[in-house]
């Protein structure tokens, strides 16, 4: 079953087409990746996607609703998280409020019951925040629940983000180069909860990465992009042997 | 080291960190109820503290949480307080009835300024904040048949079902009650969900968004809450301070109550305590600065011969006499809190706190402000 689907899907900066009419189609419980070159439009594809930019042609499709109009905020409602290749996270909240923050798309409260905290918002905090302790356990984040974002390392900050879209409780969550800036170490782990997010919580995982061991290593299927065009799909395997990908890395 | 044992979610729901943290604050309350009868004579400067505390806690919400930074926090004062009065005066409405309208029209007024601030930022903000501050003014000097316009309009002290609050006193824990009832009110929604998509505003427009905040909702509702607190404060300002008139309700007002937030410490609810009580007790200290500062030139120079102290003396009255000084003065501290201590009284408050507490392990560097890293520049 295809969970996300873009079709025609084209963007022009000025005079400059960031994408120029890109198709491909998500299936769902798959982890697929998209490569590409600097500036060949992976983050520009995850901001469509999001609804942050609008799209100059093409349809985006999400679990078979058109998705291409709606507002930016109501993505999340549908089940589509996103992390940010240079971390948006609340730098001035602790990791726990920002995973909390995380549970907005889940909102069942009142501004009027809010203001007087009555004991059905309490229940809904409390449910929350259990939403919230599961996925801190699932990621490891326990040392770390009520430290401010700003005192922590760039690898946890990563992981909280990662939490945070988690804390959605999203059918589909976008990493945007889930591995940059992290150690060896700090990658393996992010391997591991890559494929633990597919396996044991079935969320669908479309990503942005650079690093080629992680990319075969958990991908089923690499989208290789080059000049805002696809220019191969297929296995992380048949792509990386892909005469135009080689073409596209090392130059004619 | 105080150590906090948690042990269940509930607990962390709780508007104290724990029993002992309440408790400080039963102390405190009590201290307050009995501080007019160890102070008579300032009991109504206190009350005015409590007028501020609100204000501050207004502003908070919008500047130090949401992260909108208003400099026409003055004129919703002033909605609140032209409304309140009207409606009580020439409308004859009870006080409690007056009151709750004064806080929907300003809340309401607030939605209305609240809406060009979805598609302004930072500075363009501010400034449009302040023409609207600069237009109600003239408003308020020229709608004559409700404000009085320039003669102005006098306010009766409040009547509270059928009591009067017309002493001093009575007016002092009519403020206080208020002042507990906004903080609660506020610190609820602050625990709540609304709370937290304001913070996430601040911090992240791009990441709220994509968690599902709706911007336009949640930046109007910090507007209107703002507002509608700004009315309530504006109600009980009419009483405290008997006459109402167009010029009371000025810019600098506006930067009054912008300084009290910052020098408070911004995205705390502390913070806009502490500053109501430095904004109040600001004039007095200059007022007294006016009177000592030239003496005290004259004192310094005196060696120089009696000619040179007289004109020393002379010449620092006339400057520190001059009308336009005060402004000056706010701009000044709040441009060197900004510098020096960003997180204002608070801050420095929670620095001295972690001293103590970790004595003699204390590390400068704990509060260095570390690089930033980059933010998603492409998004831009």
């Amino acid at each position: 079953m295809t969970i996300l689907e873009a079709d025609g899907l084209a963007i022009n900066f000025g005079g400059i087409a960031a994408l120029a009419g890109v198709s491909f189609a998500v299936e769902a419980g798959e982890v697929m990746t998209i490569i590409g070159p600097n500036g060949a439009g992976k983050t520009t594809i995850f901001n469509l996607v999001s609804r942050i930019y609008e799209p100059s042609r093409g349809r985006l499709r999400f679990c078979g609703e058109d998705i291409t109009r709606v507002p930016p905020h109501d993505v999340a409602r549908r089940g589509i998280a996103r992390t940010f290749q240079n971390i948006e996270l609340f730098e001035h909240a602790t990791v726990l409020q920002n995973l909390l923050l995380g549970r907005h798309a889940h909102k069942r409260s009142r501004f009027l019951e809010e203001l007087l905290f009555l004991p059905r918002v309490r229940a809904l905090e409390l449910a929350h925040r259990e939403a919230a302790e599961k996925v801190i356990d699932f990621l490891d984040l326990q040392p770390y629940r009520d430290s401010l974002v700003v005192n922590l390392p760039y690898g946890v900050r990563k992981v909280v983000e990662m939490g945070r879209a988690l804390c959605t409780e999203p059918k589909l969550i976008l990493l945007d180069e889930p591995s940059s800036g992290l150690s060896v170490e700090e990658t393996e782990d992010m391997a591991f909860w890559i494929q633990d997010i597919r396996t044991l919580l079935g969320i669908t995982v479309l990503m942005v990465e650079h690093d080629m061991s992680l990319v075969s290593a958990v991908s089923d299927r690499v989208v290789a992009l080059n000049y805002g065009r696809l220019i191969a799909v297929g296995t992380p395997r048949e792509v990386q042997d892909h005469p135009d990908v080689v073409k596209a890395y090392l130059g004619a | 080291m105080r150590f906090v044992f948690k042990t269940s979610y509930d607990q962390e729901l709780g508007l104290f960190r724990d029993n002992v943290q309440r408790n400080w604050y039963v102390a405190l309350l009590g201290a307050l109820v009995v501080l007019p009868r160890l102070l008579p004579d300032y009991t109504s400067d206190i009350s005015l503290v409590f007028i501020y505390g609100l204000c501050g806690l207004s502003l908070m919400v919008l500047a130090g949480y949401t992260g909108l930074v208003s400099l026409g926090h003055a004129a919703f004062l002033g909605i609140g307080a032209y409304t309140h009065v009207y409606l009580m005066h020439d409308l004859g409405l009870p006080w409690i009835v007056s009151v709750a309208v004064a806080c929907v029209v300003t809340g309401a007024v607030g939605v209305v300024v609240g809406l060009p601030a979805l598609r302004m930022t930072g500075v363009y903000l501010t400034i449009a904040t302040l023409a609207f501050a600069l237009i109600i003014q003239e408003v308020f000097a020229r709608w004559d048949r409700v404000t009085g316009g320039l003669k102005g309009k006098p306010v009766d002290k409040p009547v509270l079902f059928g009591v009067s609050f017309a002493s001093d006193l009575a007016f002092y824990f009519l403020c206080l009650a208020v002042l507990i009832g906004g903080l609660w009110l506020t610190a609820n929604l602050l625990r709540a969900p609304t709370g937290r998509a304001w913070v996430a505003i601040r911090d992240s427009e791009i990441a709220a968004q994509s968690m599902g905040v709706n911007l336009a909702v949640y930046k109007t509702m910090a507007f209107a809450y703002s507002a509608a607190l700004m009315g309530l404060a504006g109600a009980l300002f009419a009483h405290k301070i008997g006459f109402l008139a167009p010029d009371i309700f000025s810019v600098l007002l506006s930067i009054q109550l912008l300084l009290m937030v910052v020098v408070g410490g911004l995205g705390s609810l502390h913070g806009a305590m502490y500053g109501a009580v430095f904004v109040a007790i600001l004039p007095v200290l200059i007022s007294q600065a006016r009177d000592a500062v030239p003496a005290f030139v004259a004192a310094a120079l005196a060696p120089l011969g009696k000619d040179a102290a007289h004109g020393a003396f002379g010449l620092v009255d006339r400057f520190v006499k001059q009308p336009g000084l005060e402004p000056g003065l706010f701009g000044l501290i709040l441009v060197l809190f900004i510098l020096f201590e960003p997180l204002g009284i608070y801050g420095r408050w929670a620095k001295i706190k972690l001293y103590f507490s970790l004595f003699p392990l204390y590390k400068r560097a704990t509060f260095r402000r570390q690089k930033a890293y980059m933010r998603s520049e492409r998004l831009r």
